[in-house]
């Protein structure tokens, strides 16, 4: 096959892309340039696109023997991934912007490219794994990023190859280093690779201004403190309220909702963050559609647990109510992602929770 | 066949050439010769020889002497090939030195002798080495730059140069205009415009880096006060370059240290470099008629054939194809509805190896400043690719693109509608 590999810079994109040239693929590097002004060099373990990971990719490229090149969607990122960030926090929800980047960029414009320029198949350093044309969780729990991947349809599925997913990150990176990639002992990257020195609040606060509004407990329906912007608030946060004052119980509060149009966040007990049931838009099924209602495995944040919901509703809308185990601090924007044993069945963006 | 590293395309042998230890690959079909062009054999062998000998031009002993013996004839050879005195031969590290030398120098010993003369003129269509200088000034160090328009062919009209410096010559530092554009060459009246200058007491510096062995190129005859030339642009290696700086002509170091040339540029000179330096610019300019004419015909003949294969391909710069309007071995393209950096990956997945025109930092590709300046739209610039032709040019390279031209386009373009980078 003619293959693709999106190669960040880092350590796993490089194995993955290996791998793909060991099974035998015609394999082209490309390094996705994701911000018009780069900085030129890498801070920390957070981001991938400054000049130093494009030089990154570039030599791990050349390891490999395989032709290197940059393409730059900057324009495309930032309009669809970042824009849309900030969007969602100004409208008081939570997003993710890897999943949000894998449903627009990396399996959608690039794979669209991709597929027209000639290769069949786009390979990614992610941790998840291909079986009959089905996408299921990686087999190393720690690492598994099925999550972020379950707003791929079956055809973007069928073009995506992830040559990690049978590994533990430790043998990656022992193999990078066998291999002779200098990136064997990069750090990983995590936190949001736009906001280069992980302080989102600040950084939204550059792009959204100053916005003053109060908090509000949910016990006593009394204002408790004043903030800056309710954007700034997820729920289920705890830190970094700084509140006027003290809860009755003594115990500490945490951020129960987000209304951005009166600026009012309220904030509670954590018993009061337990949902029974969220109820999400239209989902995206990584294969057929399931017949609904069904029970189904649901993770609902990057690294989360598995927990048992009963999911209902058709193409539009869905209902995902959940037993015993209840989920805690889910907020709007995030994504639900639903597993039938270790397959990912599909997901869908949380609108709304009950408690 | 050779395949040299990875993901390098094929390079043929049987254009290589053998001089001693020193061999000469050249990639096939190699269509990028305004990059970099292949070392000469000739200047490969001479590079070789010197590489071992030991020796310090600016030494006092015999080795030293020596050293500075080989120098001291490079500097002639220079000289000679390109009209100029030796005296006026600074030795550079190449391009970007020289340009660099020449903005800055010039500039600061300018507004020394005269506090008012603060204003840069430079066209709109340099190369970054003279663009970035001027600007650097202009942030750093209180220089106003004036971009010199040009037309839609890239040509800059000497009435606008004289109008400006009717305006205000006595706050003018100096003037740069290239000779020859890298990206559509189009070449530039510079002698009209180094007249234009001098009537107002003005220096001109121009950038000759494309020219040099594609064009006739007489430093005396020309007029100018400062030229730049670079090694690996006319069969040279890469790293040694020249100013040429007329005797008369002050100008500030960039480098300070041992002042070794002319006090105007420190550092030790690269011996092996300069000898090969020479010798390829002796070869060059000797066979600059004859290569230039088959360089021409080759052209053409690629213009021709790829206007064929794709008729809606828009040819950039000066359509004449006059040798004495356009550089011999270039062809800019623009294809509609394509991006460049698809097409050239397209062509590079077949071998055939040419250039979009402009790179950049971490190899994302920009909508060239020099097709903006012709007054193109954004989607014509970075729909373009450009092909040159250097000495090792043969008609089955020609050959190579016109086969693959049209099926590249096409795809690139099926491709464009999903192009990431356009919104």
């Amino acid at each position: 096959m003619k293959v693709l590999a999106a190669m960040s810079g880092g350590v796993d994109s490089a194995v993955a892309a290996a791998r793909a040239v060991d099974a035998g693929h015609d394999v082209t590097g490309v390094h996705l340039a994701l911000s018009t002004s780069p900085a030129s060099h890498r801070d920390g373990a957070r981001g991938c696109c400054s000049l130093e990971d494009a030089r990154d990719a570039r030599r791990a490229a050349d390891v490999l023997g395989i032709p290197f090149y940059v393409w730059d969607v900057a324009e495309r990122f930032g309009h669809d991934v970042v824009d849309d960030f900030v969007a969602e926090y100004a409208a008081g929800r939570t997003p993710n912007p890897c999943v949000r980047c894998n449903e627009r960029i990396k399996f959608a414009a690039v794979l669209d490219r991709a597929i027209a320029l000639g290769f069949d198949a786009v390979c990614t350093g992610h941790y998840a794994r291909v079986v009959d044309g089905d996408l299921h969780r990686a087999v190393d729990p720690r690492k598994d990023q099925s999550y972020v991947l379950a707003v791929l349809r079956p055809d973007q599925v069928a073009r995506a190859l992830f040559p990690l997913g049978d590994s533990r990150k430790d043998v990656v990176r022992e193999e990078a280093a066998g291999r002779g990639l200098a990136v064997a002992d990069k750090p990983d990257s995590h936190d949001i690779c736009f906001i280069a020195d992980g302080d989102t609040r600040g950084w939204l606060q550059q792009r959204l201004g100053r916005q003053p509004g109060v908090f509000v407990d949910a016990v006593s329906g009394e204002p408790v403190g004043a903030h800056d912007g309710a954007y700034s608030f997820t729920v289920g946060q705890r830190r970094g309220l700084r509140l006027g004052r003290p809860a009755a119980d003594g115990k500490p509060r945490y951020v129960l909702d987000v209304e951005p149009v009166s600026g009012t966040v309220t904030v509670g007990p954590e018993e009061m963050l337990a949902v029974t049931t969220v109820v999400t838009g239209r989902p995206t099924w990584c294969g057929p559609a399931p017949e609904l209602p069904a029970a189904l495995g649901v993770q609902l944040r990057a690294h989360g647990e598995e927990l048992v919901g009963v999911v209902e509703g058709d193409h539009a809308a869905l209902t995902v109510t959940f037993g015993d185990q209840r989920p805690r601090g889910i907020a709007p924007g995030q994504t639900a992602a639903f597993y039938d044993g270790t397959r990912v069945v599909g997901s869908a963006t949380i609108n709304a929770t009950r408690a | 066949m050779f395949w040299v590293g990875s993901g390098s395309g094929p390079l043929s042998s049987d254009r290589a050439g053998s001089a001693g230890a020193a061999v000469t690959l050249v990639p096939m079909p190699y269509l990028d010769h305004a990059a970099t062009t292949p070392i000469h054999p000739r200047a490969a062998e001479v590079l070789a020889a010197h590489l071992g000998v030991t020796g310090n031009a600016s030494s006092l002993h015999a080795s030293g002497r020596r050293a500075r013996r080989v120098v001291e004839e490079s500097r002639e050879a220079i000289a000679a090939a390109v009209g100029a005195r030796p005296s006026e031969v600074v030795f550079t590290s190449g391009g970007t030195e020289s340009d660099n030398l020449a903005v800055k120098g010039l500039y600061w010993a300018r507004r020394a002798a005269d506090p008012r003369r603060v204003r840069v003129l430079a066209s709109a269509v340099e190369h970054h080495a003279v663009m970035d200088s001027a600007e650097w000034l202009a942030a750093n160090d209180g220089a106003q730059i004036t971009w010199l328009p040009v037309d839609a062919t890239g040509r800059v009209d000497p009435a606008t140069l004289r109008q400006m410096l009717a305006e205000a010559a006595d706050e003018v530092a100096l003037v740069s205009v290239m000779w020859a554009n890298n990206e559509v060459g189009t070449v530039q009246p510079v002698a009209e415009l180094a007249d234009i200058a001098h009537e107002y007491g003005v220096p001109l510096h121009t950038d000759a880096v494309q020219a040099v062995g594609q064009l006739p190129v007489d430093f005396a005859v020309s007029g100018v006060d400062a030229m730049t030339v670079t090694g690996h642009k006319l069969g040279g290696p890469i790293g040694a370059g020249v100013l040429l700086l007329g005797r008369e002509v002050d100008c500030v170091p960039v480098l300070h240290g041992g002042g070794q040339e002319r006090d105007v540029r420190s550092g030790t000179l690269d011996v092996p470099a300069v000898a090969a330096l020479a010798a390829a610019a002796e070869v060059a300019v000797k066979d600059q008629p004859v290569r230039a004419e088959r360089l021409r015909a080759l052209r053409d003949d690629l213009v021709a054939r790829v206007r064929t294969a794709v008729p809606e391909a828009m040819l950039n710069g000066d359509d004449s194809l006059d040798p004495s309007r356009r550089l011999p071995g270039n062809a800019h393209f623009s294809f509609a509805g394509c991006e460049g950096d698809a097409l050239l990956m397209l062509l590079d997945a077949r071998g055939i190896e040419c250039s979009t025109g402009s790179a950049c930092s971490a190899g994302v590709a920009r909508p060239s400043h020099v097709l903006l300046a012709m007054g193109q739209d954004e989607a014509r610039a970075r729909a373009s690719l450009r092909f040159t032709l250097g000495h090792t040019s043969e008609a089955a390279d020609v050959d190579a693109l016109v086969d693959a031209i049209g099926p590249v386009v096409e795809r690139a373009r099926a491709a464009a509608g999903m192009e990431p980078a356009v919104r």
